[in-house]
């Protein structure tokens, strides 16, 4: 007798479909919401030439060695209190074998204003180092060589104050900008849209982006001029495929911009560097990663024709997801971060920042950022995941994953060009009101319980043990805002004023204000006095807030 | 059209006081909150202690609901209540949520903020609450 031989495909379908599977109620979706197969095949896969790393569209990665020609950058962003302090701390992160710095500023820092104004109260020194002047950025880089050294540095609004700060600390060391080596992150489209510490109206923001672009294209040719960040974007609560989207939208939008000055593409396009999230759905992260490069290689090739295949490479740095980390059981976190940060590797990130897993509570103490480190090198050189490049290529889930995430991409690009592109679609609310849908989606979730957060809403203790934090000593408030007026005491009055005379004169006009920044900052303007100063003339932003 | 009904609805203003821009949370409470039958007016971003006391003053609310992620809680909470005491309104309930360590939970409850929610409370949590504090409150 003879049997006929069941389609394999088909019998697995019929097998699968005759056992019970679980009934917990628990999403079977990404964590965006992608709905996943149980299995995935060659027939999940689309047809498409065979794709090899270091060739275009890059979906394996840049670089056709991986991290076998070099690892990642390990760079744990870090800053607090005084730049004495945050100095102290660098020290011993580069001699525990970081191998690159990250300023992250306080808030007033961030907001362009100095520690001494009135709404600076409370805020100094909380969630990054409190810069006003020079003198503080001297003090934060005090043996520190930065002609050796790359640094990435937080800062968006006032980027360029902040910079042309970083440019006259080395000039002092005897170090040219252009043997400078860093990361401006400097995107102010994501503030507007998911992280919201806007200053300027959108025209005048873009402008100083295109001059910071502009001035190192010519005289800090190594710098990374702007980091386009999903990771504000995700945080913010977006899916993946939103901060996907949201993002390489962004870009383009500086690249639009960047043309719209007179620039030729390849002259800025291989200094554009990109920052995402790598959130706690390991497989959708990988693709996410996948398809963001050669999404971005086929719009810099195909829309914008780029010659220069430097132009084409998508570069990004990864920081695992804050918003993952849970305040209950926070020793967890060590493994949620362990896990997102094996999904950049996985994804090919150029570098990347594991979070402390105190993060929750306060910025990280000595021993919990430690740990974060250690937790880079036991990926980097236990566990043999830098052994191959894109591992993950060619699996048949990662693979219809990538496809499948940019296909959604390609569709908000596509809402975003009907909205007429990034600024008016920021205007009408776009990116706000998806996010916030997102967040609101995935909060009910976790109410119905259609989703677990260890320790939040399942698997609870009755009692949290208690964990040391990190405290910002009160005093450092008054020390800060008096180092600030002796700042103001002892600097050269006139060639301060003079300075921001002729940085208001040139905000009024069309000239890069790259060079009157840069003559305000060594002249000791404060980096409140050089925003007023721009803000008589750009005026603020008050943003239509978004429920 | 809402029915009418024989008691308003409990009225709420969320702020986010401080110069961080992180409004996920507060954007989240609001809705739930909303949901839950409350009238919200949500603030927005970068509001002074001053800003907030005269939107809960204007607008007649009987709480207000503060969200700040940078750290600044200790100083800008108690300053709202502070406000709230210079102008006598302080018959209106402050809670505030955030990243709060759970020793300076017990200070801003001993400086007169009611209530506190961290990261990982339930917005049944925060509803639950409001209940008790106002029995027939919302629609």
């Amino acid at each position: 007798m003879k049997v006929r031989a069941r389609d394999p495909k088909q019998a697995w379908k019929e097998d699968y479909e005759s056992v019970l599977t679980r009934d917990d109620g628990i999403e079977t979706s990404t964590i965006s919401g992608i709905p996943l197969q149980p299995l995935y095949t060659s027939s999940d896969v689309s047809r498409r030439e065979e794709e090899l790393p270091g060739q275009f569209p890059y979906t394996r990665g840049i670089h056709p060695s991986g991290y076998r020609g070099r690892l990642w950058t390990m760079r744990q962003f870090s800053g607090f209190a005084t730049a004495a302090e945050t100095n102290r701390r660098y020290k011993y992160l580069l001699a525990s074998g970081q191998t690159g710095l990250s300023v992250a500023f306080d808030m007033p820092t961030l907001m362009g204003q100095d520690s001494d104004a009135p709404t600076s109260r409370g805020e100094i020194g909380h969630c990054g180092v409190a810069i006003d002047s020079l003198a503080d950025m001297e003090a934060l880089f005090e043996g520190i060589p930065l002609g050796d050294i790359t640094t990435s540095m937080t800062i968006n609004s006032p980027a360029a104050i902040l910079l042309c700060m970083y440019i006259a600390v080395a000039e002092k060391q005897g170090v040219p900008a252009s043997g400078l080596g860093g990361t401006l992150q400097n995107d102010i489209l994501k503030e507007f849209i998911a992280q919201k510490e806007f200053i300027f109206p959108p025209a005048p923001s873009m402008r100083l982006v295109v001059d910071s672009i502009e001035y190192c294209a010519k005289e800090v040719p190594k710098w990374n001029t702007i980091s386009i960040s999903g990771y504000h974007i995700r945080e913010a609560g977006s899916t993946a495929a939103q901060e996907l989207a949201f993002t390489l939208a962004d870009g383009m939008a500086y690249v639009d911009a960047c043309i719209e000055r007179g620039m030729r593409i390849d002259d800025f396009a291989s200094r554009l560097s990109f920052f995402f999230d790598a959130h706690i759905d390991f497989f959708e992260e990988i693709a996410k990663f996948r398809a963001a490069r050669r999404i971005w290689a086929r719009w810099m090739r195909e829309r914008y024709g780029a010659q220069d295949e430097r132009s084409w490479k998508l570069r990004f740095h990864t920081q695992t997801a804050g918003v993952s980390l849970t305040a209950q059981q926070p020793e967890l976190n060590i493994a949620r971060t362990a896990i997102e940060a094996l999904a950049a590797v996985m994804g090919g990130t150029q570098s990347l920042h594991t979070n402390a897993m105190d993060e929750v509570f306060a910025l990280p103490t000595d021993k919990a950022a430690r740990l974060a480190l250690r937790t880079q090198q036991l990926l980097a050189y236990e566990t043999g995941v830098a052994n191959t490049v894109d591992p993950l290529g060619g699996s048949y889930f990662v693979e219809a994953l990538t496809d499948e995430i940019e296909r959604q991409a390609e569709d908000y690009f596509k809402r975003i060009e009907e909205l007429g592109g990034v600024i008016p679609a920021i205007e009408a609310g776009f990116f706000q009101k998806e996010i916030a849908d997102s967040a609101f989606r995935y909060q009910q979730e976790l109410e119905q319980k259609r989703r677990l957060v260890v320790g939040v809403n399942e698997f609870k203790v009755d009692e949290e043990e208690p964990i040391e934090i990190l405290r910002i000593d009160p005093k450092l408030e008054s020390e800060q805002v008096a180092r600030v007026e002796e700042v103001r005491r002892k600097r050269d009055q006139a060639r301060c004023s003079a300075a921001l005379t002729q940085l208001r004169k040139a905000a009024n006009g069309t000239d890069n204000l790259m060079p009157y920044i840069l003559e305000a900052v060594r002249a000791y303007a404060t980096e409140g006095e050089i925003m007023n100063t721009m803000v008589e003339v750009f005026g603020t932003y008050t943003e239509r807030a978004v429920i | 059209m809402p029915a009418p009904t024989a008691v308003r609805p409990v009225r709420i203003v969320l702020a986010k006081v401080g110069l961080d821009g992180h409004d996920r949370g507060v954007k989240v409470v609001a809705r739930a909150l909303r949901d839950a039958g409350y009238e919200v007016i949500y603030t927005g971003l970068r509001q002074t202690p001053e800003m907030v006391v005269d939107a809960a003053l204007q607008e007649d609310a009987q709480v207000i609901g503060l969200s700040i992620h940078s750290g600044a809680h200790m100083t800008l909470f108690p300053a709202v209540v502070q406000e709230l005491k210079r102008r006598k309104a302080t018959d209106i309930v402050v809670f505030g949520g955030g990243i709060i360590p759970d020793d300076d939970i017990v200070a801003l409850k001993q400086k007169g903020v009611a209530e506190l929610f961290t990261p990982g409370t339930p917005l049944q949590g925060i509803v639950d609450w409001l209940r008790k504090r106002f029995p027939e409150g919302a629609r």
